[in-house]
């Protein structure tokens, strides 16, 4: 636990260290708040639900671009070498950069207390549940979206590469609700409707926290962050 | 110690290397020596289990690279070839962030920061950004933070590009002093550096072993042939030629008249020494021996000669 505890720490510095996160954060804020204020006082209700449609398409491209250097820059710069012949299990080294891209993903949705506060000034019989609900499901998008964007920069030494392929799979899975089920034969539909990450999102959007939902999103990311710890492998047997 | 055993990389259809065999002895330093491509930095990460061997294995003690790499990792302090660094950290935070991948923490890694930063001297850039210190500081900090956990084993891939004479020599020294009680293995294209710094060497030259041995052992054991460089007063060009008629293992391979001397490059067989005899046939003849010298083969010539003829062994 130690390993990881001290991978998330320096990815974390590294984060702050650079404009990376600042950028992240302030674009993260202004985009949410500009469509949330555009939208919320127009619709006359006491919900968050603007923002939490408004999120997961931001998530769309700050989270592979969040992600992309985690492994890419280390692979081009040499250092991976350093951190492969250190006492720590690629596992461990994953897990560590993967939960400190979910912690800058985790500061962000904190700033959003700015429209939460808002809606409890201005609003009346707040469903608080729901929210909380939501929030969870904003966070297990980010953690399955991270779980992506680490698996895409662990493919490419190069950031750009990782960003493309990252975006690419994460847009996949959310337009699999909305566009490919369009193209899909019935027999399939409740199968790809199934794995689309929107589909379980609304889900949990709704205030209902269902099992189904939460291993749906544990299963996504166990996924891919194994995938990654066998590709960070597969270094050792070319 | 160290033991590798039929140690095999091939990257795909390519075999990096080729079934080699050596053993490193405690308080050993080991220069390891090859041309690029060699095979030489593919067999440090294999030692460092960076890769996994195709055949064979390495031994530490009674641990193996393959089932122990974690535990074997925790021996090791590794400096790459390139140096690699996290350029965005202070120096700092570099060693406390190594030092703690380590375990190494609180009053133990102040410890280890003052060994390390004076070892390498750092004092000046403790608290300096990586990426705004010099070239030789760079390299000196990635040592420090191979060093940081006061590693049995350190493998230094060129440990001294990048410095001055001076920093060579305080390296040079720094390595010298820590391989009385650690196994130092450390690679260079420096040759005379690998020579006045280790005790023994390994040549590696399409992924085997060429050559194994200290260095005066190995520059000894190359030379089949001594030359001796001459220089006589009162001889002619044929006299010297025809003294190589009157002994068998005498061959001159160069004379020539300068003055009123004459020059001459003169071998024969390292295992018969004629230079009494060649002395012995100068006075008979009323010669004035003014220079009789032998023409040492340095390391660099056995690695040139080594490394450019394929696998000799």
């Amino acid at each position: 636990m130690s390993n990881i505890k001290n991978i998330f720490l320096r990815e974390v510095r590294s984060y702050f260290n650079s404009p990376m996160a600042y950028i992240f954060l302030v674009i993260f804020v202004v985009v949410n708040s500009f469509f949330f204020t555009n939208i919320f006082f127009k619709v006359n209700q006491s919900d968050l639900r603007t923002l939490f449609n408004i999120i997961p398409l931001v998530y769309l491209f700050f989270i592979p671009a969040i992600c992309m250097s985690l492994i890419a820059k280390e692979k081009s710069n040499g250092t991976m070498e350093v951190m492969n012949t250190l006492p720590i299990t690629d596992l461990e080294l994953i897990v560590g950069k993967f939960l400190s891209a979910l912690f800058l993903i985790f500061i962000g949705l904190v700033f959003t207390a700015v429209q939460f506060f808002t809606l409890v000034q201005t609003g009346t019989d707040i469903d608080y549940g729901a929210i909380f609900a939501g929030y969870l499901g904003l966070l297990l998008l980010g953690a399955v979206y991270s779980s992506i964007g680490i698996f895409s920069s662990s493919i490419s030494s190069d950031q750009i590469v990782a960003f493309i392929i990252g975006v690419f799979i994460v847009l996949v899975f959310y337009l699999m609700d909305k566009t490919i089920l369009m193209f899909t034969p019935s027999f399939m539909a409740s199968y790809v409707q199934y794995l689309s990450v929107d589909y379980h999102l609304t889900n949990i959007s709704r205030g209902v926290i269902d099992s189904r939902n939460i291993i749906y999103f544990f299963s996504l990311i166990s996924f891919f962050l194994f995938m990654t710890v066998r590709i960070l492998e597969s270094r050792k047997w070319k | 110690m160290i033991k590798v055993k039929n140690l095999t990389k091939k990257y795909s259809n390519f075999e990096a290397v080729k079934s080699i065999n050596f053993q490193i002895n405690d308080g050993e330093i080991l220069g390891f020596l090859g041309a690029n491509g060699a095979g030489k930095s593919t067999t440090l990460k294999v030692m460092t289990g960076y890769l996994n061997p195709t055949h064979g294995n390495v031994y530490v003690n009674d641990m193996n690279i393959i089932d122990n790499t974690i535990e074997i990792q925790r021996l090791i302090g590794y400096l790459p070839e390139l140096n690699p660094l996290y350029t965005d950290m202070m120096v700092y935070d570099l060693l406390k962030f190594t030092a703690s991948m380590r375990e190494i923490y609180g009053n133990d890694f102040l410890d280890a920061l003052d060994r390390v930063v004076e070892q390498c001297t750092l004092q000046s850039v403790v608290h300096k950004k990586i990426s705004e210190c010099s070239k030789g500081y760079k390299q000196r900090i990635g040592l420090a933070s191979a060093m940081i956990h006061d590693p049995k084993i350190l493998i230094l891939d060129e440990p001294v590009s990048g410095l001055d004479p001076n920093q060579i020599v305080e390296i040079r020294h720094l390595i010298k002093a820590l391989g009385k009680e650690k196994i130092v293995i450390m690679s260079s294209h420096i040759l005379q550096e690998i020579q006045a710094t280790v005790d023994r060497i390994i040549i590696i030259n399409e992924g085997s072993i060429v050559a194994d041995g200290t260095p005066d052992k190995l520059v000894s054991g190359a030379q089949g042939n001594t030359k001796l460089e001459l220089e006589i007063s009162g001889a002619g060009v044929k006299d010297i030629r025809s003294m190589a008629t009157e002994f068998d293992s005498l061959n001159i391979l160069d004379v020539k008249r300068s003055g009123k001397v004459v020059k001459a490059i003169a071998e024969y067989d390292a295992k018969n020494d004629l230079r009494e005899s060649i002395f012995s046939y100068a006075v008979n003849n009323k010669w004035i021996l003014l220079k009789m010298n032998p023409i040492s083969e340095d390391l660099e010539g056995i690695f040139r000669e080594l490394t450019s003829s394929g696998t000799n062994e």
